[in-house]
This record gives C-alpha cells, sequence and structure tokens, in this order.
C-alpha cells in the first residue's frame, strides 16, 4: 500500500511538474515575446524594427499575432513616460491602451502621451508574410484561408514542413485546395525534384489568373530545361485566357463609362428634344447635384452620424429639386424670352454657366470638396477574372433605373404625353390646347432635375469642383447628337456604344488619342445621318 | 441764366480739381514696397495655387509686425491670372508696369512660368518661382526655390531601386511640359541603371482625367509579370483623386505596387478617403509631419492666419517661405530692392528651411533642399522613411539628357551664363 501510495505521489508530482513545466514554458514564451516587444520601444530605424519582427515571428506563437497585426495597421504605440508598448483603439478624447499580448484593457492616454512605432511598405510586407506563416493552424476557417493565400504569393520555400502539416489536418475543401497552390508555389522556390515542380507547375497553371502567371513568369526566368519549357507552356496558356477575360473586361469599362454618359446626357436629350435649346449651364446641374450630395452629407455627418450610409438616397431627391428649381428659373428668366434665337441662347445659357460656377466658387471656395463614399460603395469583387468595384456597378445599376422611370415617365404619364406632343410638333400641340410655355418649364425642371440626380452619382466617381460640369458638358452634346434629339433610346444605345467605343481604343491609343479618335468617328457619321442614331421622325423641332 | 451756366462750370472743376488731388495722395504713399502675388485664384488650378495666395499673405503680414524692409511696409498686390497661360503673362506685365512691385511669388505649372518669363526679362524685375519642376531652364531674372529633378524625382526612383528592389516601373503623367520632361530624365536615367526598355511603361493623361479604370488595370498587369513594379506618378491636379480612389477600389496595395508621385502633397489629399492608399508614397523636401520648432511655429501661425485647424501645409508653401526670406534677407544686404543689386547680393544667402536646417541660394538660381520620402497615412498626413543625409544642390541642367549634360549655369560675374557650354566654352547652350 505504501508502495501504491508512493507510486501515486510520484505520478502526482510529475503531473504537476510537468503542468508546471507547460505553464512556465508558455509563461517563458510569453516573457520571449514581451522582451522582444519591448526592443520596439527603443528600436532605431527601420533595419532594427525588421530584425524585432523576425524574431518576433521566428518564435512561432500565435500570441504574437496581435501585436505584429497592431503594428502593420500603425497602432502599435510606446508611452512616452515608461516607454511602455501597447496596442492603442481611438476612444474618447484620447486613445484606450491594449496590452500588446494578453488583449486586456490597459487604462487610457491622451493621443500626444504615445508615439507610433513607424513602419514602412518593406515592414508592412514582412509583417504580413509572417502572419501568414504563423496562421496557418488558426482556428477561424477564414484566416487559414487567407494565410495560404499570402504563401501561394510569397512563395516561402521554409513553409514547406508546415503547409504539409496543415493540409494533413485540414477538413475544409476549399481551404484544403488554396493550401495546396500554396505548396506548389513554395515548391517552385524550393530544391525539390524537378517531377515535383512540374508537377506544382501543373496545378498552378490551371488555376490560371495574374498571380499565377506571375508565379510562372517569374520561375521561367530563373530555371532551366523541362522545367522551363512547361513553365513557358503554363504561361502561355494563362495569357490566352486572361486575353479572352481582357476583353469582357474592356466592355465592363465601356458599360460603366457608357452609364456615366447616359446619366449626364439624358437631361440634355430631354430638353434639346422637346425644345431645342442648346443648354450650356447643363454641365452645372450635375454640379449643383454634387454639392447638394456634399451639403446633405456634411449636416448628416454633424447631426445624424449614424444615417452616413443612406446620405445618398437622402440625397437624391433634394438634388432634383435644387436642380429643378434652378432650371425653371434659367427657363422663366432667360430662355423663354429668346426662343427662336438658338445662338443667343447658347451665349446666355454659357453666360449662365459661368455666373453659376463662380456663385458656387464663391460659397464654398475653389477647392474641392469630400463626398465620402458609403461602405456599400467601396471595393470590389472578381467574377472569373473581371475585376467588378462596387460604386461602378451600382452606378450601371442606378443609370438603368433612372433611364426606365422616365422612359415610364414619358410614356405613360399625361406631362410626359404633352412632352412629347410638344417635341414632335409645336404648333399643333398648341392648337390642341396643350399649354407649351407650361411643357416647356416642367420638361426643363425634369432635364434639369434628372442632371442633379446624375451630380450625386458622378459625385462618387469624380471630384466635386466649381469645374465638375466641364468635364460632362462636351460628352453629354456627344451623345445626345449621336444618338439622335429627343429619343431616349438613343441616348441609350447611343452613350451605351460610345463609351465601349472609347474603352477598347483605350489601351492602344491612349486615352488623349482615343477621345480624338471618337470624336472624329462621330463628326464622319453625322455627316451620314445628320440626325443621329435613332432619328425622331415626324416635323423637325421648331420653336 | 448765363451766370448760372458759369457756377455750374466752376463748381464742375471745382469737384474735378479736388476729386484728382484726392486721388493724388495714393502716389504719396511710396512708404510701401510691394510684392506681386501672381497665382491662380479661379480656374483649373485654383485648388493648388489659392493656399500659395494666402501663404504669401500671412508672410508679408508677419514681416510687417517685425517691422516691415527697409523701414517702409510691405504691401501685397494680388492678381488672379485665373489659370489662363496668356492671362499669367499680362497681369505679370500689370504687376511691374502699373503697380511697381518690387518682386513677384507666384506660377505653377512649368507652362504658366514659360509664358511669364519674356516679361520679367524686358522689364528686368524678379519672380520667385515656388514649385517642383522640370529643370531644363535657369534665367536671370527667376529664382527657383521648388524641387529641380535631382532634388526629387532621382532620388525618388533611387528609393525604390535599393529599399524595394524595383524592376519593373510605369512612369504615368498628364500630359504637358512638365511630365514630358521629367519622364524623359526618368527614362533615360533608368536605362543607364540598366533597367531593360520592356520593363518601362509610359503613358499620358489629359488634365481632369476621371476614368482611370483602364490604366489602373493596365498597372496590375504590368505588374504581374513577377518582376517587382512601382508607379512614378507625375499626375497633376484633381486627376489624382480619382487616381487614387481606383486604385484602392481595385484593391493596388502600396505592398504590391507602390505609387511615388511628385505633385500630390497634403493639399491635394485633404479631399480624400486615404485610408486605402496607406502606404504609397510622395517624394519632397518637406512635410508638414515634420517635427522641429521652426515648423511648429510656422504651422501655428498659419493656423491662425487662416482662421481654420484643419487646414494643411506642403512643399510649395516651404518653398515661398525660404524664397521670400531669401528676398528679405537679400535686399536688407543690398540696401536697396533694385532687381539688379539684388540679383547679385542673393547668390548666397542663407536662411532657415521648415525641416530643422537651413537653404542657401546658389549661383544657379536654385537653393540647396534635402530630400524626404513619405509614405501616406490614413489621417491625410505624410510619414518620413527615408531622407537624404545631407542637402542636394539644384542642377537645373539634368545630367541624363545629351543636351543638357554639359551646360552649366553661372549668374554671377564675370559668366553671368544660364547655359555655359563646358564642352564648347561658350554660352548660349548645345552649341
Amino acid at each position: 500500500m505504501i508502495a501504491g501510495a508512493m507510486r501515486a505521489l510520484k505520478i502526482i508530482i510529475f503531473v504537476l511538474l510537468s503542468c508546471f513545466a507547460s505553464a512556465s514554458l508558455a509563461w517563458s514564451g510569453e516573457v520571449e515575446i514581451r522582451t522582444s516587444i519591448a526592443q520596439l520601444a527603443t528600436a532605431k530605424g527601420f533595419p532594427e524594427i525588421e530584425k524585432i519582427v523576425k524574431d518576433l515571428a521566428a518564435l512561432g506563437d500565435p500570441l504574437v499575432n496581435p501585436a505584429l497585426t497592431a503594428l502593420a495597421d500603425g497602432n502599435l504605440q510606446v508611452r512616452k513616460s515608461d516607454n511602455a508598448i501597447f496596442i492603442t483603439r481611438d476612444g474618447g478624447a484620447g486613445v484606450v491602451l491594449i496590452d500588446p499580448v494578453t488583449g486586456k484593457e490597459a487604462g487610457e492616454a491622451a493621443k500626444t502621451d504615445v508615439v507610433k512605432i513607424k513602419v514602412n511598405n518593406g515592414l508592412r510586407r514582412i509583417i504580413r508574410d509572417s502572419l501568414g506563416n504563423l496562421t496557418l493552424q488558426s482556428p477561424d476557417t477564414a484566416t487559414r484561408r487567407q494565410a495560404a493565400e499570402t504563401i501561394f504569393k510569397n512563395s516561402d520555400a521554409s513553409q514547406l514542413t508546415a503547409l504539409d502539416a496543415a493540409i494533413a489536418g485540414e477538413t475544409d475543401a476549399g481551404v484544403k485546395a488554396q493550401m495546396e497552390l500554396a505548396r506548389a508555389s513554395a515548391i517552385l522556390n524550393s530544391d525539390r525534384s524537378d517531377d515535383e515542380k512540374v508537377d506544382a507547375i501543373e496545378l498552378i497553371g490551371e488555376r490560371g489568373g495574374r498571380e499565377a502567371l506571375s508565379l510562372l513568369t517569374a520561375t521561367e526566368a530563373k530555371t532551366t530545361g523541362l522545367v522551363k519549357d512547361q513553365a513557358a507552356a503554363a504561361v502561355a496558356g494563362i495569357e490566352r485566357s486572361l486575353a479572352i477575360w481582357a476583353t469582357g473586361q474592356n466592355v465592363w469599362y465601356g458599360i460603366s463609362l457608357g452609364s456615366v454618359l447616359l446619366l449626364a446626357a439624358i437631361g440634355l436629350a430631354i430638353t434639346f428634344g422637346v425644345m431645342g435649346v442648346i443648354n450650356m449651364a447643363h454641365g452645372e446641374m450635375v454640379m449643383l447635384g454634387a454639392y447638394t450630395t456634399f451639403v446633405t452629407q456634411d449636416v448628416i455627418r454633424d447631426n445624424f452620424p449614424g444615417l452616413f450610409d443612406w446620405s445618398l438616397l437622402i440625397a437624391l431627391p433634394l438634388a432634383f429639386l435644387v436642380a429643378a428649381i434652378v432650371g425653371v428659373i434659367i427657363e422663366r428668366g432667360i430662355i423663354r424670352h429668346l426662343y427662336g434665337r438658338p445662338l443667343e441662347t447658347l451665349l446666355a445659357t454659357w453666360g449662365v454657366s459661368l455666373i453659376l460656377q463662380q456663385g458656387v466658387r464663391s460659397i464654398f471656395g475653389p477647392t474641392n470638396q469630400e463626398v465620402g463614399n458609403p461602405s456599400w460603395m467601396s471595393g470590389s469583387f472578381q467574377i472569373g477574372e473581371l475585376d467588378i468595384t462596387w460604386n461602378r456597378l451600382w452606378i450601371i445599376v442606378f443609370s438603368l433605373i433612372v433611364f426606365f422611370v422616365l422612359l415610364i415617365a414619358l410614356n405613360k404619364t399625361p406631362l410626359g404625353l404633352q412632352m412629347r406632343a410638344v417635341t414632335q410638333n409645336r404648333r399643333m400641340a398648341s392648337a390642341m390646347g396643350i399649354r407649351t410655355p407650361f411643357v416647356d418649364s416642367m420638361t426643363f425642371a425634369l432635364g434639369s432635375g434628372i442632371a442633379g440626380i446624375a451630380g450625386v452619382a458622378l459625385s462618387q466617381i469624380d471630384n466635386v469642383s466649381p469645374n465638375l460640369g466641364q468635364s460632362y458638358i462636351i460628352d453629354s452634346f456627344m451623345v445626345v447628337v449621336f444618338g439622335g434629339v429627343g429619343n431616349l433610346w438613343g441616348t441609350l444605345v447611343g452613350a451605351l456604344s460610345l463609351g465601349i467605343l472609347n474603352k477598347f481604343l483605350e489601351p492602344f491609343a491612349g486615352a488623349v488619342l482615343g477621345k480624338i479618335l471618337v470624336l472624329v468617328l462621330i463628326i464622319l457619321f453625322i455627316q451620314k445621318r445628320p440626325r443621329g442614331l435613332f432619328a425622331l421622325k415626324g416635323r423637325a423641332v421648331e420653336a | 441764366m448765363r451766370i448760372k451756366d458759369r457756377l455750374l462750370k466752376t463748381l464742375t472743376a471745382a469737384a474735378l480739381g479736388t476729386a484728382m488731388l484726392w486721388a493724388s495722395p495714393a502716389l504719396a504713399a511710396d512708404d510701401t514696397i510691394k510684392v506681386g502675388v501672381l497665382h491662380s485664384l479661379s480656374g483649373t488650378m485654383a485648388i493648388s495655387e489659392t493656399t500659395l495666395k494666402d501663404a504669401m499673405l500671412m508672410l508679408i503680414e508677419e514681416q510687417n509686425k517685425k517691422g516691415g524692409l527697409l523701414g517702409k511696409k510691405l504691401e501685397a498686390v494680388v492678381v488672379d491670372p485665373a489659370s489662363d497661360w496668356p492671362l499669367f503673362a499680362e497681369k505679370a506685365r500689370e504687376l511691374i508696369e502699373k503697380d511697381k512691385v518690387s518682386a513677384v511669388f507666384g506660377c505653377w505649372t512649368s507652362v504658366s512660368r514659360k509664358s511669364v518669363l519674356p516679361v520679367f526679362e524686358e522689364l528686368n524685375s524678379l519672380l520667385f518661382y515656388p514649385v517642383q519642376y522640370e529643370g531644363e531652364e535657369s534665367q536671370r531674372n527667376i529664382f527657383y526655390t521648388g524641387a529641380a529633378p535631382n532634388q526629387q524625382a532621382i532620388p525618388a526612383v533611387d528609393y525604390l531601386m535599393a529599399n524595394d528592389k524595383v524592376e519593373r516601373w510605369v512612369l504615368a503623367g498628364t500630359d504637358y511640359v512638365y511630365p514630358r520632361t521629367t519622364n524623359k530624365i526618368l527614362e533615360a536615367y533608368l536605362l543607364a541603371k540598366g533597367v531593360k526598355a520592356e520593363d518601362i511603361m509610359i503613358n499620358y493623361t489629359p488634365f481632369g482625367h476621371s476614368d482611370w479604370q483602364t490604366i489602373v488595370s493596365d498597372i496590375k498587369k504590368f505588374g504581374s509579370a513577377g518582376k517587382k513594379t512601382a508607379v512614378v506618378s507625375t499626375i497633376n491636379g484633381d486627376a489624382n483623386v480619382p487616381f487614387y480612389k481606383e486604385l484602392g477600389n481595385q484593391g493596388v496595395k502600396a505592398e504590391d505596387i507602390p505609387v511615388v508621385a511628385f505633385s500630390v502633397g497634403e493639399e491635394e489629399l485633404a479631399g480624400l478617403d486615404t485610408a486605402p492608399l496607406v502606404g504609397h508614397l510622395a517624394a519632397w523636401n518637406y512635410f508638414q509631419s515634420q517635427d522641429n520648432p521652426v515648423n511648429e511655429a510656422f504651422i501655428k501661425t498659419w493656423k491662425a492666419f487662416i482662421k481654420n485647424e484643419k487646414r494643411v501645409t506642403n512643399d510649395p508653401m516651404e518653398a515661398a517661405y525660404i524664397g521670400f526670406n531669401m528676398w528679405v534677407k537679400a535686399v536688407e544686404a543690398a540696401g536697396t530692392t533694385e532687381p539688379d543689386v539684388v540679383i547679385d547680393s542673393i547668390v548666397g544667402v542663407s536662411v532657415p528651411n521648415l525641416t530643422g536646417g537651413y537653404s542657401a541660394m546658389l549661383p544657379n538660381h536654385h537653393i540647396t533642399k534635402p530630400v524626404l520620402i513619405g509614405e501616406i497615412q490614413a489621417d491625410g498626413q505624410f510619414e518620413t522613411v527615408w531622407q537624404t543625409p545631407g542637402l542636394v544642390a539644384g542642377d537645373e541642367w539634368s545630367d541624363f539628357l545629351p543636351d543638357s549634360k554639359d551646360l552649366i549655369s553661372d549668374w554671377r560675374k564675370p559668366m553671368s551664363c544660364g547655359n555655359f557650354n563646358t564642352a564648347t566654352g561658350k554660352c548660349g547652350g548645345k552649341g
């Protein structure tokens, strides 16, 4: 019995000791991490910081991840009073201090009490790669996938054993496939046999895409013999498929440019169509819409910050109203008195555009104003090899909605009926009892209001400055003349085809020459069909 | 009736006479020294130039608080050439002939400077030009306090080659003389350093270009050939805003394809959400984030003067500050504002700059400046990641172009030549 008790005691002591040992190992691991992190406070210059980062990464302990991530994001700061290192987060008037290893909050400090540890691009890259290696076995699926993608990009051959271990234990099929690719990429950079490299090339070649192309081109450059030939073949294959995707990408860019042109021009198509008025102030209506968006966002930012993501939707009706009211004022005040005199109207509206520009400049200042993108309009996603940016996608959707709403308004409402009648034959419409002056005002208001709405959309992709309108007035006239005056479908087709044509010319001729060529082509087209693509049948518009 | 007529005539004459007498005190106010400010306050360059006009007004006010110059107060004469290049020349003539200014501080784009050049030569006045430019010029009447290519473009390329091991280069610029000449110099420099011609991609866009989808996509494509790629941007004006937005949206990260810009400063970033741009670079001779007492005092004075805590300072403002102080010092040393005397006395003048050191005026009418490379931070400021150990002397005749490598400029007597050819030994360009 005593022997059994002794044995039990030994076992207990052994267990206690091993617990103690592992705890102290973990403790000493944490101590090592803290010592390394503390060195960051006194490190001078980027090479020293780089050395500390590499030491931290070499420890192989996931406990360093929060500190490294904070360092890359610029959130790792040193408290001036005692050189203690904290992860910081904005909080109230100062910053909230967080322990870099445990993640526990450790008080607050004023912004001037702490100094950021500086990093540059090279350091950020090293930290990103190190984090990739460290998080390969993370419990979170997304983190593991991210880690595998990082290793795929940087072809780190030293990670092969880690990858093998990770692949063996991986349960998620998608992450496993990404890890296999990462492994293949690492093999290409290692001293493994040629056969293994050829297999790796095949796997990567199948995946395709820009990053694979980059890897295989680099491999082709630094190998010889069979591996080089295989790499070259894979590169050629990927380039072929990328060329097809590139054409699709150009079509996408063309459609997005076309949607911008459509938004800017559609208001002009209506006013030009109904009244034959060359409105040189049309661009300024767009500009007023953009400034309305800026003011709305400013008010929301100051008073209702939670509504920021809705700011664009709130700005839409406001921009419509503002631009429409200004449009009515211009129509009643100036254009009404100049009917039948197109040259004078041109000059007068040009003068109005200058007045509006200078007015906005005097009120808001000549510098650009910042219009924020709501969160759902930033970033991009991929379909195959197509890069689709969210802001452009939403603008295309928006322009189509505006187009169809206008179509319905023109074809199904009484006012729309009157507008179409006045477009086709003003005298007859007047004889039928339609009040043409009222229709004119409403048309101008509608056209200007649509331009205001276009301004809301364009504020998301272009600068909001008093000169905003000038960039769109020429393009708007181009689209309207090309597509046919007064016809909405003509404007749609005209805008989309001009956009696609421009985007297909741009890779070959450059932006400047591409635009020139498009203008020349339109001039030649107008020689053949002066009324545009979809000419209105019936009598020409008269004053 | 007759008496009434006569009375009327006499009264009118008296009124006119009084009015003329009243007007003449303007002539008698010779107790001020007039300084011309020639910056666009409207048009496409207003965005960049308005802040320089404000900076000049602040500097003149500060100098007047110190007692003025040569015992007289300084008076600013501000005109608006409205981003219209021929109008720059007209306004310059007006400033010199009508307003009788002693010196002009102005211009931004190289085309505006080239437009006013003949005016300053003909009327023998002084222009202080505070903006980085393409070099290939050195005129007797102009003082270039902005960076020459060897004080901005070349060090930036050196930094990328040494630090980020960049092997492929995209040179993207706006289509006018400054980017075209700078890219010519950079291309020659890169080829001389062993970069292959197919590893260099050059493209140009018009002012105000807003659709960057294709170009950013081309940059990504160019950067996926297995070699580290960087973009050197001489894009000017507000076309930068949609360019950087598109970079952010298409996911071009600074760690993968860094963009170093020469015309993007704190003022241009003020209208942008810079969170996706963290890490992209700019090369200047000054950043607002420079930590030294002279800069802190300058920023404090500026914010108080402009009554806006959010306004930023930038490199051209520092260049205006240096140019103005050099002119004041030269005039005090010469005892007069006569241009010929000031041109002689200003060479060698050394004034404090805002990066903690001094800048000196060289015989070629350029100054010594440190070169700083900074990375964009999330708050729109720049973090200096590298700087030249000492000052770099401005070299206006690039050593990398065959037409200019033999030329030097020295405006001191007896040479007094802006383009002396050392190979032929004659003044007058590339012989």
